[in-house]
């Protein structure tokens, strides 16, 4: 049973030791010795000014909020086309009225404008 | 059998050693890193229990949007300042520890209600009959398949909700 899931973890040890022996080889064989003017953000640039952590814009949120819920739609789907032929009309019926349901939010979005990015 | 021992302690030390790192960060962002470490090694443990399609949706769904959506709100919080205080406020502590011995309420309920494994293996051989994911949607479209229409409606109700407090107009 857990023979078919041996590539996927020879896939995560992989990558796993390649993320390693990126990270604790690039301690080992480099060498650090910084100068005030190897220290500056930018050679011959204008120095950084405030935080690089800025508040990030509610958008973005918006945005990866419809993807979650579009995404879990896509799972109900994706478990119904597997059996809609044994299920026939009321399978069907059924996940009409679910899609239905997000379509009525689609529009709803549509219509307030939270698809436009401005 | 060795195979699947030695798997499930790996991933379940994994979980557990990324879930103590996730809760004794002080920076949220790194707290979130450790909760994707976290869930995949849940997802593996899923695939031990012979719930394949769970364990694809756990990467998928949870370690994937789900995770982004946790960082987008983190980054709009604006959480773990060194120099500014937070904006959860003074009475956090108070929902969090309300929540926490809810779920712990919940633990102990399972645990004690468990019981030993089943003499009778029914899902293997539902499995091999029709596959994981059949052998789920069967369930779900013939039996509770008012449960999925509820997803539904509590699907357009968090994308209006999510429409209306995002979309005000300040």
């Amino acid at each position: 049973m857990l023979r078919e899931y041996v590539p996927v973890l020879m896939i995560f040890a992989l990558s796993l030791g390649t993320a390693l022996l990126m990270v604790i080889g690039s301690h080992i064989f480099s060498q650090y010795r910084p100068t005030p003017v190897k220290s500056q953000p930018y050679e011959s640039g204008i120095p950084a000014l405030g935080d690089t952590r800025e508040r990030f814009a509610v958008k973005y949120y918006v945005v990866a909020m419809l993807f979650l819920l579009f995404d879990v739609e896509v799972v109900i789907l994706f478990t119904w086309a597997v059996v809609f032929k044994r299920l026939g009309l009321f399978g069907f019926v059924s996940i009409l009225i679910f899609l239905l349901l997000l379509v009525i939010g689609l529009l709803y979005e549509w219509k307030k404008g939270a698809l436009e990015w401005d | 059998m060795e195979l699947n021992q030695l798997v499930f302690y790996l991933f379940a030390g994994v979980a557990v050693a990324s879930s103590v790192m996730m809760i004794t960060r002080r920076n949220p962002v790194y707290s979130a890193m450790y909760l994707v470490v976290s869930l995949f090694s849940i997802a593996a443990i899923f695939v031990l229990l012979n719930a394949h399609f769970l364990a694809a949706l756990q990467v998928v769904v949870y370690a994937g949007a789900i995770l982004v959506l946790f960082l987008f709100v983190i980054m709009l919080l604006n959480l773990g300042h060194d120099f500014e205080p937070d904006v959860r406020g003074r009475f956090w502590w108070f929902f969090g520890l309300g929540l926490g011995l809810v779920l712990l309420a919940e633990l102990v309920t399972l645990l004690g209600n468990l019981r030993g494994p089943a003499e009778v293996d029914l899902l293997t051989p539902l499995f091999q009959a029709r596959g994981a994911v059949a052998a789920l949607a069967e369930s779900l479209f013939l039996n509770y398949v008012v449960a999925v229409e509820v997803t539904g409606i509590l699907l357009l109700v968090a994308m209006v909700g999510a429409v209306v407090i995002a979309k005000r107009r300040v």
